[in-house]
C-alpha cells in the first residue's frame, strides 16, 4: 500500500508530467484561459490518461511481448488508445448528453496529446509491473495536470485583467507563469526517488 | 456642535501604499539587527546593493512604459521586496548574486505583470527562488553564528565589504545552519546531542533570535492592523501540529522538536513578511487561514522528506500559484444572497 501511495505523490507532485516533464503544453495552454473549460478538460484527462496507461500496460504485457514484437509499442498504444477514446466518445454521444457536454468535447482534444502517448511509453519504460501500479501511475499523472491546469487557469483569469505590457499579453506572459510554477514545483525535487 | 455627515469608509487616516511599505521596512529593523549580529555586515550590504538595484530596475521598467517615475518610486514597494530577499540570502552572498535575484524579481516576477498589484507571485521569493536553484553552493554558504564557540569571529564592515566584493572563497569561514545540520545527521542522536549549533536557549544557537525579532517585527505589523493574523496563524498552527506530530509520536531522533522548526530558517520572516503579501495571498479571511496552513504544511513536507533544508520560498511560491482557486473556492457570501455558483454547476 504505501508504495501505491507513493506513486501518487511522485507522479502529482514530483514528476508532474506538465511542470517538470513538460509534457501535454498545449491542452494546458489552450484550454488555461477559462476555469470551466479546464475542469472540464481536467475530467476528460483524468479518464483518458488512466486509459492509456491501463491499456498499453494490457497490451504490452499479453500482446507485444508473447508475440515478441516489443518494437511495435508506440504504433499499437496509439491505435489501441485512439480507437478506445473514440469508441467511448461515441457511448457517451449516445446514450449521455449530460456526460457528453460536461466530457465528451474534450475527448478527441486530449486523445492526440504528447502526454497521452508519454504516459504510455513511460509506463513501460518504468517497469510498471502490475495491473493496479499501472492504473495509479495513469490515474497520478492525470491528476497532477488537472491540479496544475486548474490552477493555471485561475491564475490566468487574474492576469487577463493585470496592466501586462503589450509585448507579453496573451501567451507570452502565460509562458512565462509557466515557467515560474515550474520554478515553484522545483521544491518538490528529491521529495521521492522514483 | 456640529454634526458632520461623513459617508463611509470611515478611516481616520490617511493611509497611502509608502505608509504601509515603510511601516513593512519598519518593522524588518529587529530581524536585521539579529542578522548583523550574528553574521557580521553582509546582511546590510546586501540590502544596500538590492535597494539600489531594485530602485534602478522599477525605474527603468517605468521609462520604457512611459510612466512616472518619482511617483512609483514613492510607494517603497520595490525597497520592500529588495529588502525582504537581501534578508533571505546568506551574508557571504558575492554582489552579483544580490543583484541578478533582485533584477529578476523587479523586472519578470513583478513588471512583466503590470507592476505593483498586478503580480501573481511574491516577486522577492521568486528572485529567492530562481537564485538557489540556480547557484545552489553560493545560496547554501552561511557563517557560523558569533559566540558559538571561540574559534568564531564575526566578519567587520571590511572584511563583509571584501567578502562581498570580491568574492573571497568563504568556505574557511563557512557554517551549517540548524536546518542543514538537522537533515545532514537526522537520525544520529550522538552527534545531534553534541552538535552545539543545534542547542541554542529555545532552539538552533543564533536562529533562535533572528526568528524571534522577526516575530517581533511581525507582531508589529499586526498591531498596526498591516497585516491581519491569519495568514500567520494559520501556517505557525500547521509547523506546529506536525512538528508536534512527529517529534512525540513517530521518533524525535528523525523528526526535530517543535521549537527547532518555528524558530529556525524562514520561518517566522516567511509567517509574517513574506506568506502575508497582500498582493499574491488569498484574500478572505477563510482563504487566509487555509492559505497559511497549507504554506505551513509544505514547508514541514519539503524540510522533513525533500531535497531542500528550508522550504519557505518554495511553499510560499506554491500556495501563490494556488490562491486564485482559494479565492473562488472562499468567495464569502454577500449578505442577502444566495452563495455564488462555483466549478461546474450550471450558471443561471
Amino acid at each position: 500500500m504505501p508504495e501505491f501511495l507513493l506513486v501518487l505523490v511522485s507522479t502529482i507532485l514530483v514528476n508532474n508530467f506538465v511542470l517538470v516533464q513538460f509534457l501535454g503544453l498545449c491542452p494546458f495552454m489552450g484550454v488555461s484561459n477559462k476555469l470551466e473549460a479546464a475542469m472540464g478538460m481536467s475530467l476528460a484527462t483524468t479518464f483518458v490518461l488512466t486509459l492509456s496507461s491501463v491499456l498499453s500496460y494490457l497490451t504490452y504485457r499479453y500482446v507485444l511481448v508473447p508475440l515478441d514484437v516489443a518494437y511495435l509499442k508506440t504504433i499499437s498504444f496509439i491505435l489501441v488508445i485512439a480507437v478506445t477514446v473514440q469508441f467511448t466518445e461515441m457511448v457517451v454521444r449516445k446514450t449521455s448528453p449530460l456526460l457528453y457536454r460536461v466530457l465528451g468535447i474534450f475527448l478527441p482534444l486530449i486523445t492526440s496529446n504528447c502526454a497521452v502517448l508519454g504516459v504510455a511509453l513511460l509506463t513501460v519504460k518504468k517497469g510498471i509491473d502490475s495491473f493496479m501500479a499501472a492504473f495509479l501511475y495513469g490515474f497520478g499523472a492525470a491528476l497532477g495536470f488537472s491540479l496544475v491546469l486548474v490552477l493555471f487557469a485561475a491564475l490566468r483569469e487574474r492576469i487577463a485583467v493585470a496592466d501586462v505590457p503589450v509585448p507579453f499579453k496573451g501567451a507570452s506572459i502565460g509562458l512565462i507563469t509557466a515557467g515560474l510554477m515550474s520554478l515553484a514545483f522545483m521544491g518538490f525535487s528529491g521529495l521521492i526517488k522514483i | 456642535m456640529a454634526l458632520l455627515s461623513v459617508t463611509s469608509p470611515h478611516i481616520h487616516k490617511p493611509g497611502n501604499t509608502g505608509g504601509f511599505m515603510r511601516q513593512v521596512l519598519y518593522a524588518t529593523l529587529p530581524g536585521l539587527f539579529m542578522l548583523t549580529y550574528f553574521f557580521g555586515f553582509g546582511t546590510l550590504i546586501n540590502v544596500v546593493i538590492a535597494s539600489a538595484v531594485a530602485m534602478g530596475c522599477e525605474a527603468l521598467i517605468l521609462k520604457v512604459r512611459n510612466k512616472p517615475i518619482a511617483f512609483y518610486l514613492n510607494d517603497y514597494s520595490a525597497v520592500v521586496t529588495a529588502v525582504l530577499l537581501a534578508l533571505a540570502i546568506p551574508p557571504t552572498a558575492p554582489w552579483w548574486l544580490t543583484v541578478i535575484g533582485c533584477a529578476f524579481a523587479i523586472v519578470v516576477a513583478k513588471h512583466l505583470y503590470g507592476g505593483l498589484g498586478m503580480n501573481p507571485f511574491n516577486p522577492a521569493m521568486v528572485g529567492y527562488v530562481l537564485l538557489l536553484i540556480s547557484f545552489p553552493k553560493e545560496m547554501t554558504t552561511w557563517l557560523p553564528a558569533a559566540g558559538l564557540d571561540n574559534s568564531v569571529n564575526v566578519p567587520g564592515v571590511f572584511e563583509s565589504l571584501r567578502l562581498t566584493f570580491l568574492g573571497t572563497n568563504p568556505d574557511a569561514l563557512s557554517g551549517a545552519t540548524p536546518l542543514d545540520t538537522f537533515k545532514t545527521y537526522a537520525g544520529q542522536p550522538e552527534v545531534l546531542d553534541s552538535n552545539a549549533i543545534l542547542h541554542g536557549t529555545f532552539a538552533g544557537y543564533g536562529w533562535e533570535w533572528v526568528n524571534i525579532a522577526f516575530l517581533l517585527g511581525g507582531v508589529y505589523l499586526i498591531w498596526k492592523k498591516i497585516i491581519t493574523w491569519h495568514i500567520p496563524a494559520g501556517m505557525l498552527l500547521s509547523i506546529f501540529l506536525l512538528s508536534g506530530f512527529f517529534n512525540t509520536a513517530v521518533d524525535a531522533d528523525n523528526y526535530p522538536s517543535i521549537m527547532h522548526h518555528l524558530l529556525s530558517g524562514g520561518t517566522m520572516l516567511g509567517a509574517f513578511f513574506i506568506a502575508t503579501d497582500p498582493v499574491t495571498a488569498a484574500t478572505s479571511n477563510r482563504g487566509k487561514i487555509i492559505y497559511g496552513f497549507l504554506i505551513g504544511l509544505l514547508t514541514y513536507v519539503i524540510r522533513t522528506w525533500g531535497g531542500y533544508p528550508d522550504a519557505v520560498a518554495f511553499s510560499v511560491l506554491l500556495m501563490n500559484l494556488a490562491a486564485p482557486t482559494l479565492d473562488y473556492y472562499t468567495q464569502p457570501r454577500t449578505y442577502g444572497h444566495r452563495q455564488p455558483n462555483k466549478g461546474l454547476a450550471k450558471p443561471d
